[in-house]
């Protein structure tokens, strides 16, 4: 027995007669337990060049870049979005006036599911939850004043991504921004909408189709864009473990490699432009070894599995949004500091965009005042805590290399029984990955109600007829008029014959093998409404509705 | 109260797709004895009325985050009244701010339940508005 070996009997043993346990139990947030201290002992096995690299180096596991932060902060890129195309381009001139160095689009619920302002279902939704965009006259506002060759935006939209997507290139394109300058991502990840987010437009089938086609569209036309952005914000969302969120992500990313590759695409053409988008969750170590964990296991898979050659296509390049269902109604100024602690995890787990809450947003979406705290967030900690300074400075840490390799552990086992249903696709068909999540946000719920974990606010140190005294962002009906007022104007001055043929056109395509992106665009610059083309596409591909299961 | 176990239909109406606090709920309903029936996504008022009323709930529950509940909740009100099912009790949750809570009570709404509510709440307050007393 080695000298640390008999040493930590000996402790273990006086530790048995301490008091001890001011919590029922020492897990993290996810239900993993920890130990109490961690030791050499609890990495034997890691090799340094093997297992860690030097930043910027195979298995990229400390980062991907070898100057990381010093080379380039990670991009502050609040989400926002909310009433009318000009409202929100008031709210983006703002953020990047105050220092916000990328874009972030949220849409609107009808925006996200394809349908225009003044469709039947939209009503009492515009603009509540985001923009609403329902034509490319809409983005043209969206971005008025805003040079599209000098900014990245991101845009969080996924079943009607395409369209969405084809107005931004047509945006900037009137602009005078070729379509090889813009710079961004769409999310554009389907998979995660059966297993959380559930914004799906057609069925699994054809939705990575119309996927595929996006990348082999950016991979000729639109080189600098990001074509998916692989999510697993929403799958933790939606409750799950750090675990699965790692896993799942990491496996509905093979499966759009794959689906590359399927459909006759070089792995290295696509791969580059791959992204992902993960969440940073209140426990502090667990989530910064997930991002590392992450970042080994992907370069390992491209590499060794797909065969990429290119370093680019091993790169697991990532934004982290702040856990929003960390986030309380009561007391909400607690959600500032829950979002900074957040922020500082995904800094330290090496992120290269970061999106920070507010602290209202459990009640309304972000107001002025609440959005401009959660950039100072980022402002502070990057340029004034020291962080930026050194590179993945918690490497060698017991705990952080023992928890990396135990969530790495644990994503291959998640791979395997995926595989063994027959891949992602078919073990979402079966509800495999929703049912899991199900499972883990319950017993979460149940904990809390034990008291087994603590939420400031919620469960303890409650204050009884709190007053919140926080300004509310409201938006009212006359977002939704304005909508119909504008949509109405534009079909009646754009030229209704050109917008029919372009939407036949749109339909052949959809219905062979030809890419849908150039026919959405066409019908796009001829001013067909989201809604139109979205329908063309539906009457081709069908919709989805997927059993109601809890 | 007609049968041996309360019946509660939770509901997602609207376009919002986030079922998180819905599943939650609908597992500790049934966990607490109660029948529970959930509707899935995208449901408008007029399927969630026809299944409650098809279905013979005693209990209809919202969950709406998207802002959009100052048009639902009246139209589900409405709509149940229209039908005859104007016993069925309508309560949820959400994103609902509170002088919003306190329009849609005047409404006839019967309780909203915000973030942070533990799911005991809503059972206790179920067994107490339909007497249910634990055997």
């Amino acid at each position: 027995m080695g000298d640390l070996e008999k040493e930590k009997k000996k402790w273990q043993e006086k530790l048995k007669k301490s008091t001890q346990c001011t919590m029922p139990k020492f897990e993290t947030i996810s239900g993993s337990p920890v130990e109490i201290v961690y030791t050499p002992d609890d990495i034997t096995d890691l090799n340094y060049l093997r297992d860690l690299g030097l930043p910027g180096e195979y298995p990229f596991t400390r980062g991907i870049r070898n100057t990381m932060y010093r080379g380039r902060i990670w991009t502050m890129r609040e989400f926002s979005g909310f009433g009318t195309a000009m409202d929100t381009n008031k709210r983006y001139k703002l953020l990047l006036e105050h220092g916000e160095t990328g874009l972030s689009v949220a849409f609107d619920f009808p925006t996200l599911y394809g349908k225009d302002s003044d469709d039947q279902l939209s009503h009492g939704e515009v603009g509540k939850c985001g923009v609403a965009i329902s034509s490319l006259k809409d983005m043209e506002i969206l971005f008025d004043g805003i040079p599209l060759d000098k900014v990245s935006t991101s845009m969080t939209i996924n079943g009607p991504a395409s369209v969405v997507w084809a107005f931004y290139i047509l945006a900037a394109e009137k602009q005078g921004v070729s379509s090889e300058k813009i710079r961004g991502t769409i999310q554009n990840d389907i998979l995660k909408e059966y297993i959380a987010q559930k914004s799906w437009l057609f069925p699994p089938e054809p939705s990575i189709r119309i996927i595929t086609d996006t990348m082999a569209y950016a991979a000729k036309k639109v080189p600098q864009w990001n074509t998916i952005s692989i999510s697993g914000y929403h799958i933790r969302e939606a409750g799950s473990t750090a675990l699965q969120e790692l896993a799942f992500t990491l496996k509905d990313g093979m499966t759009y490699v794959e689906a590359g590759i399927k459909v006759g695409l070089d792995v290295d053409s696509f791969a580059p432009r791959l992204s992902f988008f993960f969440d940073s969750h209140l426990d502090f170590f667990e989530e910064i070894a997930k991002f590392r964990a992450a970042r080994r296991i992907w370069a390992r898979e491209m590499k060794e599995t797909f065969k990429a050659k290119k370093t680019e296509s091993w790169l697991l390049r990532f934004h982290t949004q702040t856990a929003g269902c960390s986030l309380t109604a009561q007391q909400p100024e607690n959600n500032i500091v829950r979002t900074a602690y957040q922020a500082m995890a995904a800094a330290l787990g090496g992120t290269q965009s970061l999106h920070t809450n507010s602290m209202d947003e459990t009640w309304a979406l972000p107001s002025e005042k609440a959005v401009l705290i959660a950039l100072r967030t980022q402002q502070v900690l990057a340029y004034e805590t020291g962080i930026i300074n050194v590179i993945d400075p918690l490497a060698g840490s017991y705990y952080v290399e023992a928890i990396t390799n135990k969530l790495e552990q644990g994503a291959y086992e998640y791979f395997k029984k995926i595989d063994a249903l027959g891949g992602m696709v078919k073990a979402i068909e079966q509800g495999y990955p929703q049912r899991e999540i199900a499972h883990a946000a319950y017993q979460y719920q149940k904990a809390l109600e034990k008291k087994e974990k603590i939420l400031v606010g919620v469960n303890d140190f409650t204050m009884e007829g709190e007053k919140i005294e926080i300004p509310i962002l409201k938006i009212d009906y006359t977002v939704e008029q304005e909508q119909h007022r504008r949509l109405e104007e534009l079909r009646k001055k754009r030229d209704n014959t050109k917008v029919k043929k372009r939407l036949d056109e749109l339909k052949q395509a959809a219905s062979g093998k030809d890419n849908v992106m150039p026919p959405i665009i066409e019908a796009a610059r001829e001013y067909a409404s989201l809604g139109e083309i979205c329908n063309v596409m539906k009457e081709v591909f069908g919709t989805y509705r997927e059993p109601p299961m809890f | 109260m007609k049968k041996e176990k309360l019946r509660v239909l939770v509901a997602k109406p609207g376009l919002d797709g986030h079922d998180r606090g819905a599943k939650v709920v609908a597992r500790a309903l049934r966990d607490a004895g109660f029948e529970v029936i959930y509707t899935g996504l995208h449901q408008t008022p007029e399927m969630i009325v026809e299944t409650a009323i098809q279905e013979d709930v005693d209990v209809v529950g919202l969950s709406i985050l998207s802002g959009a509940h100052m048009t639902i909740f009246p139209r589900v009100l409405n709509l149940l009244k229209e039908k005859g099912a104007g016993d069925i009790l309508l309560i949820g949750g959400g994103i609902i701010p509170k002088e919003d809570m306190q329009d849609l009570y005047k409404q006839g709404v019967g309780k909203l339940f915000g973030p942070g509510t533990p799911t005991s709440e809503i059972v206790e307050y179920l067994k107490e508005f339909f007497k249910i007393v634990d055997k």
